[in-house]
Protein backbone atom coordinates (compact mmCIF):
# COMPACT_ATOMS: atom_id res chain seq x y z
CA UNK A 1 0.00 0.00 0.00
CA UNK A 2 1.13 3.63 -0.88
CA UNK A 3 1.67 5.57 2.36
CA UNK A 4 3.50 8.60 2.77
CA UNK A 5 4.25 9.46 6.23
CA UNK A 6 5.72 12.69 7.55
CA UNK A 7 8.91 12.31 10.24
CA UNK A 8 7.70 12.39 13.91
CA UNK A 9 5.57 15.31 15.16
CA UNK A 10 9.37 15.97 17.98
CA UNK A 11 11.13 16.07 14.86
CA UNK A 12 8.87 18.36 12.69
CA UNK A 13 8.88 21.60 15.31
CA UNK A 14 12.36 21.32 14.37
CA UNK A 15 11.53 21.58 10.21
CA UNK A 16 11.36 25.62 9.60
CA UNK A 17 8.33 25.62 7.21
CA UNK A 18 8.81 28.78 4.41
CA UNK A 19 5.83 31.07 4.58
CA UNK A 20 4.67 29.60 0.88
CA UNK A 21 5.75 26.23 0.04
CA UNK A 22 6.12 26.39 -3.85
CA UNK A 23 4.78 23.09 -4.59
CA UNK A 24 6.45 21.67 -7.56
CA UNK A 25 5.85 19.03 -9.90
CA UNK A 26 7.06 16.62 -8.11
CA UNK A 27 6.13 18.17 -4.59
CA UNK A 28 5.17 15.34 -2.11
CA UNK A 29 2.90 15.95 1.03
CA UNK A 30 6.25 15.56 2.87
CA UNK A 31 6.97 19.36 1.59
CA UNK A 32 4.45 20.86 4.56
CA UNK A 33 4.04 20.36 7.87
CA UNK A 34 1.16 17.33 8.52
CA UNK A 35 -1.75 18.79 10.85
CA UNK A 36 -3.18 15.47 10.54
CA UNK A 37 -0.95 12.26 10.41
CA UNK A 38 -3.04 9.17 9.60
CA UNK A 39 -1.76 5.93 10.60
CA UNK A 40 -3.08 2.62 9.40
CA UNK A 41 -6.65 3.55 9.76
CA UNK A 42 -9.40 0.98 9.72
CA UNK A 43 -12.63 1.63 10.02
CA UNK A 44 -16.22 -0.44 9.81
CA UNK A 45 -19.86 0.25 9.40
CA UNK A 46 -21.07 -3.08 11.43
CA UNK A 47 -19.28 -5.93 9.66
CA UNK A 48 -18.57 -3.88 6.91
CA UNK A 49 -14.73 -3.14 6.41
CA UNK A 50 -14.72 0.18 4.47
CA UNK A 51 -11.43 1.57 5.55
CA UNK A 52 -8.62 -0.58 5.25
CA UNK A 53 -5.45 0.62 6.84
CA UNK A 54 -5.08 3.63 5.91
CA UNK A 55 -2.45 6.18 6.39
CA UNK A 56 -1.47 9.41 4.81
CA UNK A 57 -0.06 13.13 6.17
CA UNK A 58 -2.70 16.20 5.34
CA UNK A 59 -0.66 19.31 4.94
CA UNK A 60 -1.13 22.25 7.31
CA UNK A 61 -2.63 25.13 5.17
CA UNK A 62 -2.64 23.31 2.43
CA UNK A 63 -5.63 21.37 0.47
CA UNK A 64 -5.91 17.97 0.34
CA UNK A 65 -8.54 16.30 -1.99
CA UNK A 66 -9.99 12.54 -1.42
CA UNK A 67 -11.45 11.34 -4.71
CA UNK A 68 -12.72 8.09 -5.42
CA UNK A 69 -15.83 6.12 -6.89
CA UNK A 70 -18.60 5.96 -4.64
CA UNK A 71 -18.49 3.28 -1.65
CA UNK A 72 -14.16 3.66 -1.48
CA UNK A 73 -14.14 5.57 1.87
CA UNK A 74 -13.07 8.91 1.34
CA UNK A 75 -16.32 10.68 3.37
CA UNK A 76 -15.67 7.39 5.71
CA UNK A 77 -11.98 9.16 6.39
CA UNK A 78 -12.50 12.80 7.01
CA UNK A 79 -15.53 11.60 9.16
CA UNK A 80 -12.74 10.08 11.62
CA UNK A 81 -10.74 12.99 11.58
CA UNK A 82 -13.46 14.37 13.70
CA UNK A 83 -14.72 10.80 15.23
CA UNK A 84 -18.38 12.00 13.61
CA UNK A 85 -17.63 8.47 12.22
CA UNK A 86 -18.01 6.66 15.61
CA UNK A 87 -21.51 8.33 16.45
CA UNK A 88 -23.18 6.43 13.97
CA UNK A 89 -24.48 2.81 15.78
CA UNK A 90 -22.56 -0.19 15.10
CA UNK A 91 -19.43 1.89 13.26
CA UNK A 92 -15.95 1.69 14.79
CA UNK A 93 -12.60 3.06 14.04
CA UNK A 94 -8.99 1.24 14.35
CA UNK A 95 -5.63 3.11 13.93
CA UNK A 96 -3.51 6.37 15.25
CA UNK A 97 -4.81 9.79 13.76
CA UNK A 98 -2.67 12.29 15.02
CA UNK A 99 -3.95 16.09 14.92
CA UNK A 100 -1.05 18.36 15.18
CA UNK A 101 0.58 15.54 17.10
CA UNK A 102 -2.28 14.42 19.74
CA UNK A 103 -3.71 11.47 19.08
CA UNK A 104 -7.47 12.69 18.69
CA UNK A 105 -8.65 8.68 19.41
CA UNK A 106 -6.87 9.08 23.25
CA UNK A 107 -8.55 8.53 26.14
CA UNK A 108 -9.51 11.86 27.51
CA UNK A 109 -10.05 13.64 24.20
CA UNK A 110 -13.57 15.23 24.11
CA UNK A 111 -14.86 14.75 20.70
CA UNK A 112 -17.51 17.83 21.18
CA UNK A 113 -13.72 19.88 21.40
CA UNK A 114 -12.33 18.26 18.83
CA UNK A 115 -14.72 19.34 16.24
CA UNK A 116 -14.79 22.99 17.52
CA UNK A 117 -10.83 22.19 16.26
CA UNK A 118 -12.11 20.41 12.92
CA UNK A 119 -14.81 22.27 11.05
CA UNK A 120 -16.93 20.37 8.95
CA UNK A 121 -19.47 21.30 5.67
CA UNK A 122 -21.80 19.01 4.30
CA UNK A 123 -22.98 17.89 0.78
CA UNK A 124 -26.11 19.76 0.94
CA UNK A 125 -26.59 23.52 2.89
CA UNK A 126 -28.28 22.43 5.80
CA UNK A 127 -28.82 25.68 7.77
CA UNK A 128 -30.83 26.17 10.29
CA UNK A 129 -34.51 26.82 8.76
CA UNK A 130 -35.95 28.52 12.05
CA UNK A 131 -32.72 30.59 12.91
CA UNK A 132 -31.85 34.22 11.21
CA UNK A 133 -28.59 33.97 8.91
CA UNK A 134 -27.08 36.27 12.27
CA UNK A 135 -28.05 33.24 14.34
CA UNK A 136 -27.21 30.47 11.77
CA UNK A 137 -23.35 32.05 12.15
CA UNK A 138 -23.60 31.90 15.94
CA UNK A 139 -25.15 28.38 16.07
CA UNK A 140 -22.14 26.25 17.04
CA UNK A 141 -21.19 28.40 19.88
CA UNK A 142 -25.27 28.53 20.99
CA UNK A 143 -25.72 24.44 20.98
CA UNK A 144 -22.34 24.60 22.88
CA UNK A 145 -23.97 26.81 25.13
CA UNK A 146 -21.34 29.58 25.31
CA UNK A 147 -21.14 33.47 23.71
CA UNK A 148 -18.45 34.85 22.04
CA UNK A 149 -16.99 38.12 23.38
CA UNK A 150 -17.87 39.86 20.52
CA UNK A 151 -21.07 38.27 18.67
CA UNK A 152 -21.32 41.34 16.01
CA UNK A 153 -18.05 41.36 15.11
CA UNK A 154 -17.67 37.26 14.93
CA UNK A 155 -20.52 37.15 12.73
CA UNK A 156 -19.32 39.99 10.22
CA UNK A 157 -15.69 38.28 10.57
CA UNK A 158 -16.75 35.01 9.52
CA UNK A 159 -19.31 36.14 7.07
CA UNK A 160 -16.65 38.30 4.95
CA UNK A 161 -14.04 35.24 5.37
CA UNK A 162 -17.04 33.11 3.77
CA UNK A 163 -17.48 35.98 0.73
CA UNK A 164 -21.56 36.09 1.58
CA UNK A 165 -21.16 39.56 3.90
CA UNK A 166 -21.28 41.76 1.12
CA UNK A 167 -24.65 39.86 0.18
CA UNK A 168 -26.30 39.75 3.30
CA UNK A 169 -25.35 41.99 5.59
CA UNK A 170 -28.10 44.10 4.79
CA UNK A 171 -30.78 41.25 5.76
CA UNK A 172 -28.94 39.43 8.94
CA UNK A 173 -32.19 38.98 10.38
CA UNK A 174 -34.18 37.14 7.48
CA UNK A 175 -33.71 33.31 7.58
CA UNK A 176 -31.12 31.11 6.59
CA UNK A 177 -33.18 29.16 4.41
CA UNK A 178 -34.21 32.46 2.33
CA UNK A 179 -30.78 32.25 0.65
CA UNK A 180 -29.68 30.40 -2.67
CA UNK A 181 -28.32 27.34 -2.57
CA UNK A 182 -24.60 28.85 -3.26
CA UNK A 183 -25.27 31.07 -0.32
CA UNK A 184 -27.03 28.90 2.04
CA UNK A 185 -23.54 26.68 1.29
CA UNK A 186 -21.39 30.06 2.44
CA UNK A 187 -23.51 30.45 5.91
CA UNK A 188 -23.01 26.85 6.47
CA UNK A 189 -18.98 27.91 6.11
CA UNK A 190 -19.13 30.69 7.46
CA UNK A 191 -21.02 29.00 10.64
CA UNK A 192 -18.07 26.41 10.59
CA UNK A 193 -15.32 29.11 10.52
CA UNK A 194 -16.79 31.30 13.53
CA UNK A 195 -15.70 28.23 15.65
CA UNK A 196 -12.55 29.33 14.59
CA UNK A 197 -11.61 25.64 13.96
CA UNK A 198 -7.69 24.85 12.40
CA UNK A 199 -9.22 22.82 9.99
CA UNK A 200 -12.43 22.82 7.90
CA UNK A 201 -13.91 19.25 6.01
CA UNK A 202 -15.66 19.31 2.97
CA UNK A 203 -17.86 17.03 1.97
CA UNK A 204 -18.93 17.04 -1.59
CA UNK A 205 -19.59 21.01 -0.95
CA UNK A 206 -20.60 21.60 -4.11
CA UNK A 207 -22.56 18.97 -5.41
CA UNK A 208 -25.65 20.51 -5.04
CA UNK A 209 -24.90 23.86 -6.34
CA UNK A 210 -24.54 25.27 -10.04
CA UNK A 211 -21.73 26.25 -11.83
CA UNK A 212 -21.96 29.98 -10.43
CA UNK A 213 -22.31 29.16 -6.88
CA UNK A 214 -19.24 26.23 -7.04
CA UNK A 215 -17.00 28.77 -8.87
CA UNK A 216 -17.49 30.73 -5.30
CA UNK A 217 -16.81 28.03 -3.58
CA UNK A 218 -13.80 27.00 -5.50
CA UNK A 219 -12.37 30.87 -4.92
CA UNK A 220 -13.05 30.69 -1.30
CA UNK A 221 -11.61 27.91 -0.72
CA UNK A 222 -8.48 29.26 -2.72
CA UNK A 223 -8.17 32.32 -0.23
CA UNK A 224 -9.50 30.07 3.12
CA UNK A 225 -5.98 27.90 2.30
CA UNK A 226 -4.63 30.89 3.65
CA UNK A 227 -5.80 30.26 7.27
CA UNK A 228 -7.28 26.89 7.44
CA UNK A 229 -6.65 23.27 6.33
CA UNK A 230 -9.22 21.90 4.12
CA UNK A 231 -9.48 18.10 3.38
CA UNK A 232 -12.42 18.17 0.52
CA UNK A 233 -14.42 15.43 -0.43
CA UNK A 234 -15.38 15.56 -3.84
CA UNK A 235 -16.56 13.48 -6.94
CA UNK A 236 -15.70 16.07 -9.31
CA UNK A 237 -12.33 15.10 -10.35
CA UNK A 238 -11.89 18.45 -12.55
CA UNK A 239 -12.46 19.86 -8.67
CA UNK A 240 -10.22 18.29 -6.74
CA UNK A 241 -7.81 19.16 -9.86
CA UNK A 242 -8.65 22.95 -9.47
CA UNK A 243 -8.50 23.64 -5.74
CA UNK A 244 -6.30 21.09 -4.13
CA UNK A 245 -2.58 20.76 -3.44
CA UNK A 246 -2.88 17.06 -2.86
CA UNK A 247 -4.91 14.54 -3.88
CA UNK A 248 -5.68 10.76 -2.49
CA UNK A 249 -6.96 8.66 -4.76
CA UNK A 250 -9.24 5.56 -2.52
CA UNK A 251 -10.54 2.24 -3.95
CA UNK A 252 -12.21 -0.19 -2.21
CA UNK A 253 -11.42 0.88 1.30
CA UNK A 254 -7.64 1.36 0.35
CA UNK A 255 -5.59 4.56 -0.49
CA UNK A 256 -4.05 3.40 -3.88
CA UNK A 257 -1.95 6.74 -4.56
CA UNK A 258 -1.36 10.40 -2.43
CA UNK A 259 0.27 12.92 -4.03
CA UNK A 260 0.99 16.18 -5.06
CA UNK A 261 -2.17 17.23 -7.63
CA UNK A 262 -0.50 18.52 -10.24
CA UNK A 263 1.50 15.32 -10.52
CA UNK A 264 -1.39 12.56 -9.68
CA UNK A 265 -3.41 14.45 -12.87
CA UNK A 266 -0.59 14.35 -15.28
CA UNK A 267 1.71 11.73 -14.50
CA UNK A 268 -0.35 8.86 -11.73
CA UNK A 269 2.01 6.76 -10.67
CA UNK A 270 -0.15 3.57 -10.60
CA UNK A 271 -2.40 2.25 -13.36
CA UNK A 272 -5.53 2.19 -11.06
CA UNK A 273 -5.25 5.99 -10.30
CA UNK A 274 -4.58 6.13 -14.06
CA UNK A 275 -7.86 4.53 -15.22
CA UNK A 276 -9.93 5.89 -12.63
CA UNK A 277 -9.06 9.66 -13.63
CA UNK A 278 -8.97 9.25 -17.55
CA UNK A 279 -12.48 7.34 -17.15
CA UNK A 280 -11.54 3.73 -18.02
CA UNK A 281 -12.89 2.48 -14.55
CA UNK A 282 -15.67 -0.05 -14.88
CA UNK B 1 -4.48 0.05 -21.54
CA UNK B 2 -8.07 0.01 -21.23
CA UNK B 3 -10.66 1.59 -23.17
CA UNK B 4 -12.99 4.54 -21.19
CA UNK B 5 -15.67 3.62 -19.84
CA UNK B 6 -17.73 6.43 -22.53
CA UNK B 7 -17.09 4.84 -25.92
CA UNK B 8 -17.48 8.26 -27.68
CA UNK B 9 -14.72 9.25 -25.85
CA UNK B 10 -12.56 6.21 -26.72
CA UNK B 11 -13.66 6.78 -30.30
CA UNK B 12 -12.78 10.26 -30.44
CA UNK B 13 -8.92 9.75 -29.30
CA UNK B 14 -9.00 6.77 -31.55
CA UNK B 15 -9.82 8.70 -34.10
CA UNK B 16 -7.16 11.84 -33.50
CA UNK B 17 -4.54 9.18 -33.33
CA UNK B 18 -6.10 7.82 -36.77
CA UNK B 19 -6.11 11.18 -38.48
CA UNK B 20 -2.08 11.80 -36.70
CA UNK B 21 -1.03 8.37 -38.29
CA UNK B 22 -2.51 9.52 -41.60
CA UNK B 23 -0.66 12.85 -41.55
CA UNK B 24 2.53 11.13 -40.72
CA UNK B 25 2.35 8.43 -43.35
CA UNK B 26 1.76 11.75 -45.76
CA UNK B 27 4.74 13.49 -44.42
CA UNK B 28 6.81 10.54 -44.47
CA UNK B 29 6.04 10.06 -48.09
CA UNK B 30 6.58 13.41 -49.23
CA UNK B 31 9.89 13.41 -47.58
CA UNK B 32 11.17 10.45 -49.67
CA UNK B 33 9.34 11.85 -52.73
CA UNK B 34 11.69 14.73 -52.32
CA UNK B 35 14.74 13.13 -52.00
CA UNK B 36 14.01 10.93 -54.98
CA UNK B 37 13.18 13.54 -57.13
CA UNK B 38 16.56 15.49 -55.89
CA UNK B 39 18.39 12.09 -56.37
CA UNK B 40 16.93 11.46 -59.95
CA UNK B 41 16.11 15.07 -61.42
CA UNK B 42 12.35 14.33 -61.48
CA UNK B 43 10.64 17.52 -61.72
CA UNK B 44 7.49 16.50 -62.32
CA UNK B 45 8.32 14.25 -58.94
CA UNK B 46 9.13 17.40 -57.45
CA UNK B 47 6.16 19.00 -58.61
CA UNK B 48 3.55 16.80 -57.37
CA UNK B 49 4.98 17.06 -53.66
CA UNK B 50 4.88 20.74 -53.76
CA UNK B 51 1.33 20.13 -54.24
CA UNK B 52 1.03 17.54 -51.85
CA UNK B 53 1.40 20.47 -49.08
CA UNK B 54 -1.69 21.78 -49.14
CA UNK B 55 -3.27 18.33 -47.65
CA UNK B 56 -0.91 18.40 -44.80
CA UNK B 57 -2.23 21.56 -44.19
CA UNK B 58 -5.26 21.01 -44.15
CA UNK B 59 -4.59 18.16 -41.85
CA UNK B 60 -2.63 20.24 -39.03
CA UNK B 61 -5.51 22.81 -38.97
CA UNK B 62 -8.57 20.15 -38.75
CA UNK B 63 -6.04 18.33 -36.19
CA UNK B 64 -5.87 21.26 -33.86
CA UNK B 65 -9.21 21.94 -33.99
CA UNK B 66 -10.07 18.67 -32.99
CA UNK B 67 -7.63 18.41 -30.18
CA UNK B 68 -9.22 21.82 -28.76
CA UNK B 69 -12.55 20.33 -29.05
CA UNK B 70 -11.76 17.23 -26.68
CA UNK B 71 -9.74 19.85 -24.81
CA UNK B 72 -12.87 22.18 -23.93
CA UNK B 73 -15.34 19.21 -24.02
CA UNK B 74 -13.33 16.10 -21.92
CA UNK B 75 -11.13 18.01 -19.96
CA UNK B 76 -8.65 15.50 -20.21
CA UNK B 77 -6.41 14.16 -17.82
CA UNK B 78 -3.12 12.24 -17.23
CA UNK B 79 -2.28 9.82 -20.00
CA UNK B 80 -5.07 11.60 -22.43
CA UNK B 81 -3.72 14.61 -21.32
CA UNK B 82 -0.33 14.10 -22.55
CA UNK B 83 -1.70 12.26 -25.71
CA UNK B 84 -4.03 15.66 -26.91
CA UNK B 85 -1.00 18.41 -26.25
CA UNK B 86 1.52 15.80 -27.84
CA UNK B 87 -0.67 15.45 -30.67
CA UNK B 88 -0.69 19.58 -31.22
CA UNK B 89 3.39 19.32 -30.89
CA UNK B 90 3.64 16.73 -33.11
CA UNK B 91 1.02 18.43 -36.06
CA UNK B 92 3.40 21.28 -35.73
CA UNK B 93 6.43 19.23 -36.36
CA UNK B 94 4.75 17.12 -39.07
CA UNK B 95 3.96 20.27 -41.10
CA UNK B 96 7.52 21.84 -40.87
CA UNK B 97 8.79 18.78 -42.00
CA UNK B 98 6.29 18.59 -45.16
CA UNK B 99 7.49 22.41 -45.66
CA UNK B 100 10.90 21.15 -45.80
CA UNK B 101 10.18 18.32 -48.30
CA UNK B 102 8.63 21.83 -50.41
CA UNK B 103 11.87 23.34 -49.59
CA UNK B 104 14.24 20.22 -51.14
CA UNK B 105 11.44 20.19 -54.19
CA UNK B 106 11.78 23.65 -54.91
CA UNK B 107 15.62 23.12 -54.98
CA UNK B 108 15.23 20.44 -57.11
CA UNK B 109 13.35 22.40 -59.75
CA UNK B 110 15.91 25.28 -59.10
CA UNK B 111 18.64 23.14 -60.45
CA UNK B 112 16.79 21.65 -63.43
CA UNK B 113 19.09 24.16 -65.90
CA UNK B 114 22.35 23.25 -64.09
CA UNK B 115 23.43 19.53 -64.70
CA UNK B 116 25.22 17.56 -61.85
CA UNK B 117 29.20 17.55 -62.39
CA UNK B 118 30.20 15.94 -59.31
CA UNK B 119 28.26 13.14 -56.93
CA UNK B 120 27.48 13.52 -53.38
CA UNK B 121 27.28 10.09 -51.61
CA UNK B 122 27.17 11.89 -48.15
CA UNK B 123 23.79 13.46 -49.37
CA UNK B 124 22.65 10.28 -49.64
CA UNK B 125 23.44 8.83 -46.93
CA UNK B 126 22.12 11.82 -44.65
CA UNK B 127 18.87 11.42 -46.91
CA UNK B 128 18.56 7.30 -45.75
CA UNK B 129 19.56 8.15 -42.19
CA UNK B 130 16.90 11.04 -42.19
CA UNK B 131 14.22 9.20 -43.52
CA UNK B 132 14.56 6.61 -41.00
CA UNK B 133 14.30 8.55 -38.50
CA UNK B 134 11.02 10.30 -39.57
CA UNK B 135 9.49 6.55 -40.29
CA UNK B 136 10.70 5.14 -36.40
CA UNK B 137 9.87 8.43 -34.57
CA UNK B 138 5.86 7.87 -36.27
CA UNK B 139 6.60 3.88 -34.95
CA UNK B 140 7.23 4.73 -32.18
CA UNK B 141 4.43 7.03 -31.91
CA UNK B 142 2.63 4.54 -33.22
CA UNK B 143 3.72 1.83 -30.63
CA UNK B 144 4.29 4.29 -27.57
CA UNK B 145 7.52 2.43 -27.83
CA UNK B 146 10.20 5.20 -25.84
CA UNK B 147 13.21 2.80 -26.61
CA UNK B 148 12.75 3.10 -30.13
CA UNK B 149 12.40 7.26 -29.78
CA UNK B 150 15.53 7.26 -27.20
CA UNK B 151 16.93 5.64 -30.89
CA UNK B 152 15.84 8.21 -33.17
CA UNK B 153 17.01 10.94 -30.96
CA UNK B 154 20.72 9.53 -30.73
CA UNK B 155 20.83 9.13 -34.74
CA UNK B 156 20.29 13.12 -34.81
CA UNK B 157 23.73 13.64 -34.47
CA UNK B 158 24.84 10.97 -37.20
CA UNK B 159 22.96 13.59 -39.17
CA UNK B 160 24.47 16.43 -37.94
CA UNK B 161 28.18 15.17 -38.15
CA UNK B 162 26.84 13.56 -41.68
CA UNK B 163 25.61 17.45 -42.76
CA UNK B 164 28.87 18.94 -41.44
CA UNK B 165 30.91 16.63 -43.37
CA UNK B 166 29.43 17.35 -46.32
CA UNK B 167 29.09 21.24 -45.61
CA UNK B 168 33.29 21.18 -45.60
CA UNK B 169 33.10 18.60 -48.50
CA UNK B 170 30.76 21.09 -50.88
CA UNK B 171 32.96 24.16 -49.82
CA UNK B 172 36.05 22.66 -50.76
CA UNK B 173 34.62 21.24 -54.28
CA UNK B 174 33.07 24.88 -54.88
CA UNK B 175 36.39 26.95 -54.22
CA UNK B 176 38.33 24.60 -56.81
CA UNK B 177 35.45 24.66 -59.21
CA UNK B 178 33.38 28.17 -59.60
CA UNK B 179 31.18 26.35 -61.76
CA UNK B 180 29.95 23.97 -59.49
CA UNK B 181 29.02 26.77 -57.13
CA UNK B 182 25.37 27.27 -58.16
CA UNK B 183 24.86 23.02 -57.70
CA UNK B 184 26.80 23.12 -54.86
CA UNK B 185 25.14 25.79 -52.70
CA UNK B 186 21.73 23.66 -53.63
CA UNK B 187 23.37 20.85 -52.46
CA UNK B 188 24.35 22.33 -49.15
CA UNK B 189 20.84 23.95 -48.88
CA UNK B 190 19.32 20.67 -49.31
CA UNK B 191 21.56 18.92 -46.84
CA UNK B 192 20.25 21.59 -44.42
CA UNK B 193 16.82 20.69 -45.12
CA UNK B 194 17.65 17.50 -44.28
CA UNK B 195 19.50 17.95 -41.36
CA UNK B 196 16.37 19.73 -39.74
CA UNK B 197 14.28 17.01 -40.90
CA UNK B 198 16.04 15.16 -38.12
CA UNK B 199 15.24 18.15 -36.07
CA UNK B 200 12.43 17.74 -36.03
CA UNK B 201 11.83 13.81 -35.78
CA UNK B 202 13.85 14.19 -32.89
CA UNK B 203 11.15 16.71 -31.42
CA UNK B 204 8.65 13.54 -32.86
CA UNK B 205 10.78 11.29 -30.77
CA UNK B 206 11.11 13.33 -27.60
CA UNK B 207 7.05 13.78 -27.11
CA UNK B 208 7.00 10.03 -27.83
CA UNK B 209 8.93 9.44 -24.66
CA UNK B 210 7.01 12.00 -22.72
CA UNK B 211 3.53 10.23 -23.62
CA UNK B 212 5.30 6.98 -22.37
CA UNK B 213 6.71 8.34 -19.07
CA UNK B 214 5.45 11.46 -18.30
CA UNK B 215 8.87 12.91 -18.45
CA UNK B 216 10.16 15.98 -20.27
CA UNK B 217 13.50 15.32 -21.87
CA UNK B 218 13.75 18.40 -23.89
CA UNK B 219 16.86 20.30 -24.11
CA UNK B 220 18.49 18.02 -21.50
CA UNK B 221 21.59 18.80 -23.52
CA UNK B 222 21.48 22.79 -23.15
CA UNK B 223 21.79 22.30 -19.47
CA UNK B 224 24.56 23.93 -18.12
CA UNK B 225 26.69 21.61 -16.03
CA UNK B 226 26.53 21.75 -12.17
CA UNK B 227 29.51 24.00 -10.67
Amino acid sequence: MNTMLLPTPTALQDIPVPEDIRLLADATPTAARAMFQAEGVNAWFGRTHVLKDVSLDVAQRRVTALIGPSGCGKSTFIRCLNRLHEVVPGARVQGRILLDGQDIYQRGVDPVLLRRRVGMVFQRPNPFPTLSIRDNVLAGWKLAGQRPRDPEGLVERSLRQAALWDEVKDTLDRSGSSLSGGQQQRLCIARALALEPEVLLMDEPCSALDPIATAKVEELIHELRERYTIVIVTHSMQQAARVSDFTAFLYLGELVEFGATEAIFTRPANSRTEDYITGRFG
Amino acid sequence: MKSHTDQSYEEELGKLREELLLMGAKVEGMVAASVKAFDEHDYDLARRTIENDHDINRLEVEIDGFCLSILARRQPVASDLRFITSALKLVTDLERIGDLAVNISERTIDLASDPPQHSYPGLGRMAEVVQSMVHDALDAFVATDPAKAQWVIEQDRVVDSLYLHLFHEVLVLMMDDRSAVHRGMGVQAVAKHLERIGDHATNLAERVVFLAKGRDIRHQGDQEPDC
